[in-house]
């Protein structure tokens, strides 16, 4: 049993998706999600303890042997994205059911778990294959049950939001295949490890360059790297707020995996950085990325749309932090990956609970909640406070390791983009903070007719408490991800 | 290890200014009392040396590292939160008391911290707890003035951390001790404290937040943030000679600014910024003498300072108004409040039998014994405008000067209790000023009261007293404000702030207008323009993934 564990990852919420249509039930639609998700946890826990001294697990399906055969590969990267998908998962959807009760029409919910479970296999699939062709299986299912999951709500705007997503979605996607194949022309593999060793025969090939280049901008356009976010703002604003929630804090993160994967366990150090200087061009984009986000993030009125521009801002940083191609830099980034996806995560939930008890998101309208939602808002200061890195919350964890990185490699000038970039958050959480503390309420707008139901506080305090308890005790993921940075680069002379 | 944390006078006091909104009445009013003092019974129980470890982002904390001047300055820090705390522990609202305990906790834990990391987390604590307590006075402009308060407090934060990270990346090592000047990340870490000390060109946030406060809160504003700037300074840069410069500078624009100021608590607050002025050009001497002086100074000042706010908040609590031009001949109707302020006026002149008289003079000394003249010259010239716009302006203004037809009572009992004890505090370290040279660092051997001195200082005062009667017509002020540095950040920083907006959106209106013509040339497309965002983003996506192919290509 425990030898199937990695493929038990995916086949699961894969075969408990058409069980959840077939039962045509709300609550066994969330007790099954719920339970399929936990249970991914649980084994990417079990996972990650079998593989943390090093000894990967390497599955084939079928008894195939790699270059024929498809394989699931799982290190310690594998194993510390598996446990943020799944966990986040699992904790979203536990407090989730009222919100999205709410927000979705009752006829349609049991397509929203599906859809959910569907996402999650996709999710999970991209990171735990070893083969690169199934790396494009598992995005698409990944990216199809999101334009699902995106256009489910009542909110009409969804439905477009939802077709952006689509367009630029699919030619991300094909890009990354168009990339896959003009690697298969040059290699005749598929498997990840297989490519690797024989890429680095074949250097100096137009087409690898050329599925090198395909291979960025798909990757840009599925993980929202400025300049290729302009779906992310519309798809987290419009969808159903937990929607908006497990995106945010799962979707981009597996594409910034999926980025680190293929650049420095396919293509290669060697090649991607020493020869094509892949670094720079994410370097300035990523740099791009954190003042543009920022700005727009202060300009905006709609919390979500807020949070979603935080999170270009916040990829920035992810990016920024891996271009610098050192150990420490990989490591900041996934720290700022984990850190970020909870961080982001409680924001979201914040959101959901206010929408749920007033209707709206417009931040203008929202004067004087903190009276009203005293929990809610007290925990969004929280996670704000954690989102612009003050200390003893995940995101002074996160910024520390950066700073550090950044100075390690000699980037000095970079210091001051962080300093703004981090000024900026402080402006965008005060706007709302002045709103819901300091603005006398403006009862003519909002509808407050609703209790809270206690469950919607569950997943809230899990990820608030998360993010403190990761601003204290860092050992686990900083540890984990010093690990892993060694194991990418750390061979690197 | 619990034990030990228990004892942490900072975490004691953070410890209870989180619980305080818990408690109401007589049991609020008996934690705020006793937690102080039970923090300084600790300070002067635990032995020196570093008593509580901490493992955190893979380096060793030390929490809790007691030394002579770590305990001079817990020990005011107590004594001010509990004067502080009894001045307005029937008045202040809750929120405010658990923010200043919070915002003191903070200051004393970056005093005790051993290492860079402890100082950096408290630092950033003390910040937020202050904008807190600022933003608990709950008006409109504290609301303001507050943002931009922690906005700059929070980038000095980055600074710092830069520095700090830098540091550590330079040596290895965490631990706080004296920086060497020859690395950016030193120069980075002492721009953050400075940038807490109140120091150029960023000194506005000071005179700007502070008097927005409630009439309790600026007591323990004054107290905390730029003299946990000046202990870390004094710790880390001793005898850093732009310190010297700075602090002269610092030392004369809060003499101009307050001579111009018209606010009560804006006078006190711009007197703040001169003192401290004193004790960085004390620490940039960096003679033993010198850092003496500067420590004794942080702590006489913290003193009489709080002394002269709790005087003008009982003026604000009992009249509501704080402008000089409103307020004059209060002392017929309040006696106490008025003593009480004189003798903190007198204070911080440094008049002979007040403590400013014991410490100041030894900053002066320490800059004869260096034999550097034109500091000397320029601290005896400033110790005349200190006279002059605290030690007889606002006294003046306030409780002489002329009728203004308020007859306001004295304050409640705690509040004149609050003020009788420091007022007698002053006096005390004034007359038997061994008390507090025995708590000071180094061992030196200085007698402030030989008649040479004291018939100087008295000449002094005498004299720039008389000049500003002869010239009061001039000190009279009107309804006006002083422009300052901050008019860049306040004024031209948000209208760069709209312009840059205003060009993005006009930038990107452009580029729609671009993108719909190209998307027109082709008819399939052009029905796509019609969503006009979808048209800009395809177009951009493929011009990226040309050029890139060109150019990777070719």
């Amino acid at each position: 049993m425990t030898s199937h564990l990695a493929v038990l990852q995916v086949v699961t919420p894969l075969l408990a998706a058409p069980v959840v249509v077939i039962l045509h039930n709300k609550t066994l639609g969330w007790l099954i999600a719920t339970l399929v998700s936990l249970s991914c946890f649980i084994i990417a826990c079990v996972l990650c303890l079998q593989i943390y001294d090093g000894n990967n697990i390497v599955y084939t399906l079928g008894g195939w042997a790699a270059p024929a055969g498809i394989e699931y590969h799982v290190d310690r990267l594998t194993a510390f994205l598996l446990i943020i998908i799944s966990g986040l998962a699992t904790f979203i959807l536990i407090g989730a059911r009222e919100s999205i009760d709410n927000e979705i029409s009752a006829d349609r919910l049991y397509l929203f778990y599906t859809a959910f479970l569907l996402n999650l296999t996709g999710l999970l699939g991209v990171i735990v294959t070893g083969d690169a062709f199934n790396v494009f299986v598992f995005i698409e299912i990944a990216s199809l049950s999101s334009y699902a999951l995106i256009s489910i709500g009542r909110d009409k705007r969804s439905l477009y939001a939802a077709y952006q997503y689509l367009i630029f979605g699919t030619i991300g996607a094909s890009f990354i295949l168009i990339a896959i194949g003009l690697m298969y022309a040059v290699t005749g593999t598929l498997n990840i490890h297989d490519l690797h060793e024989r890429l680095a025969h074949v250097q100096d090939s137009r087409t690898l360059i050329t599925a090198l280049a395909f291979f960025i901008i798909g990757i840009g356009l599925k993980a929202a790297i400025w300049p290729l976010h302009i779906w992310l703002p519309d798809a987290y604003t419009y969808s159903p707020s937990i929607v908006s929630t497990f995106l945010a804090g799962t979707s981009t993160k597996v594409f910034i995996y999926v980025l680190i994967r293929f650049v420095f366990s396919i293509f290669g150090i060697e090649f991607s950085i020493n020869e094509l200087s892949v670094q720079y061009i994410l370097m300035s984009v990523a740099l791009i990325a954190i003042v543009y986000g920022s700005l727009q993030a202060i300009k905006q009125d709609s919390l979500k749309r807020l949070l979603a521009y935080s999170s270009i801002a916040q990829i920035g940083y992810m990016i920024l932090a891996i271009s610098l191609v050192t150990v420490a830099g990989v490591a900041a980034g996934l720290i700022h990956v984990f850190n970020h996806a909870i961080i982001k995560v409680t924001l979201f939930l914040c959101v959901a609970n206010i929408i749920y008890f007033t209707g709206t998101d417009s931040i203008n309208k929202l004067a004087g909640l903190g009276k009203q939602m005293p929990v809610t808002c007290g925990l969004f200061v929280i996670a704000g406070l954690s989102i612009i890195g003050v200390p003893l919350t995940a995101g002074f964890t996160s910024k520390w390791f950066l700073i550090k990185a950044t100075i390690d490699s000699g980037y000095w000038l970079v210091i001051p983009v962080i300093v703004i970039s981090s000024l900026m958050a402080i402006v965008y959480i005060w706007k709302v903070v002045e709103q819901i503390y300091f603005k006398e309420a403006d009862h003519a707008h909002v509808v407050t007719n609703k209790a809270m139901p206690y469950s919607m506080y569950v997943s809230l305090f899990v990820f608030t408490a998360a993010c403190i308890y990761f601003g204290l005790q860092t050992d686990i993921n900083v540890g984990l991800a010093q690990l892993i940075a060694d194991d990418l680069i750390g061979a690197r002379p | 290890m619990m034990m030990n944390s228990l004892m942490h006078p900072g975490f004691l006091l953070i410890l209870a200014g989180l619980l305080l909104p818990l408690f109401k009445g007589a049991a609020r009013t008996a934690i705020i009392l006793i937690m102080p003092l039970v923090a300084l019974g600790f300070i002067w129980t635990l032995s020196f040396g570093n008593h509580l470890s901490f493992e955190y982002l893979g380096h060793e904390l030390g929490l809790l590292k007691v030394d002579a001047v770590s305990r001079l300055f817990i020990t005011v820090f107590a004594l001010t939160v509990f004067t502080g705390s009894l001045y307005c522990c029937k008045q202040a609202n809750s929120t405010e008391l658990a923010a200043a305990f919070c915002y003191a906790g903070g200051a004393m834990s970056v005093v005790l911290a051993a290492d860079l990391i402890t100082l950096f987390i408290f630092w950033e604590i003390m910040a937020i707890a202050s904008t807190l307590l600022i933003w608990s006075s709950r008006t409109t402009s504290s609301q303001k003035a507050g943002m931009r308060y922690v906005i700059i407090h929070l980038l000095g934060g980055v600074i710092l951390m830069a520095g700090i990270a830098a540091h550590v990346y330079e040596t290895g090592s965490i631990t706080f001790e004296q920086f060497q000047m020859d690395s950016y990340a030193s120069i980075f870490i002492l721009c953050g404290f400075l940038l807490n000390a109140g120091a150029p060109p960023l000194t506005a946030w000071l005179a700007d937040a502070y008097p927005e406060s409630s009439f309790s809160g600026m007591v323990f504003l004054s107290a905390f943030t730029t003299k946990t700037a000046v202990y870390v300074l004094l710790r880390g840069f001793p005898g850093t000679e732009i310190l010297i410069f700075i602090g002269i500078y610092m030392i004369f624009y809060g003499i101009i600014y307050a001579l111009l100021e018209n606010d009560m608590r804006r006078i006190l607050a711009y007197s703040i910024i001169n003192q401290v002025g004193f004790m960085i050009t004390g620490i940039g001497i960096g003679t033993d003498m010198a850092l003496n002086g500067a420590a004794a100074h942080a702590f006489t000042h913290i003193v009489y300072k709080a002394l002269l706010l709790m005087s003008a908040g009982s003026v604000l609590f009992m009249t509501g108004k704080r402008k000089c031009t409103d307020l004059g001949g209060l002392i017929h109707t309040m006696p106490v409040t008025a003593i009480c302020g004189i003798i903190g006026a007198l204070a911080i002149s440094s008049f002979p039998l007040t403590s400013g008289f014991v410490s100041k003079s030894m900053i002066t000394q320490s800059s004869v014994d260096e034999h550097i003249l034109w500091v000397w010259l320029c601290l005896q010239a400033a110790s005349a405008g200190v006279f002059l716009h605290a030690g007889i302006k606002f006294p003046w203004f306030v409780f002489f000067q002329k009728d203004s037809g308020l007859r306001p009572d004295d304050p409640p009992w705690n509040m004149q209790a609050g003020m009788i004890l420091f007022a007698f505090v002053c006096i005390f370290l004034g007359v038997f000023p061994n008390v507090l040279y025995t708590m000071l660092p180094y061992t030196i051997n200085y007698v402030p009261y030989t008649a040479a001195h004291t018939v100087t200082q008295l000449q002094l005062l005498l004299f720039s007293g008389l000049a500003f009667f002869i010239m009061l017509p001039l000190m009279k002020r009107t309804l006006t404000i002083s422009l300052d540095f901050d008019w860049f950040y306040r004024v031209a920083g948000i209208r760069l702030f709209d312009v840059l907006m205003k060009m993005i959106v006009a930038l990107s209106g452009l580029s729609h207008v671009f993108c719909e013509k190209i998307c027109s040339l082709a008819s399939r497309a052009g029905q796509l323009s019609l969503n006009s965002s979808v048209a800009l983003y395809m177009t951009l996506v493929l011009l990226i993934f040309t050029s890139c192919l060109i150019y990777l290509l070719f």
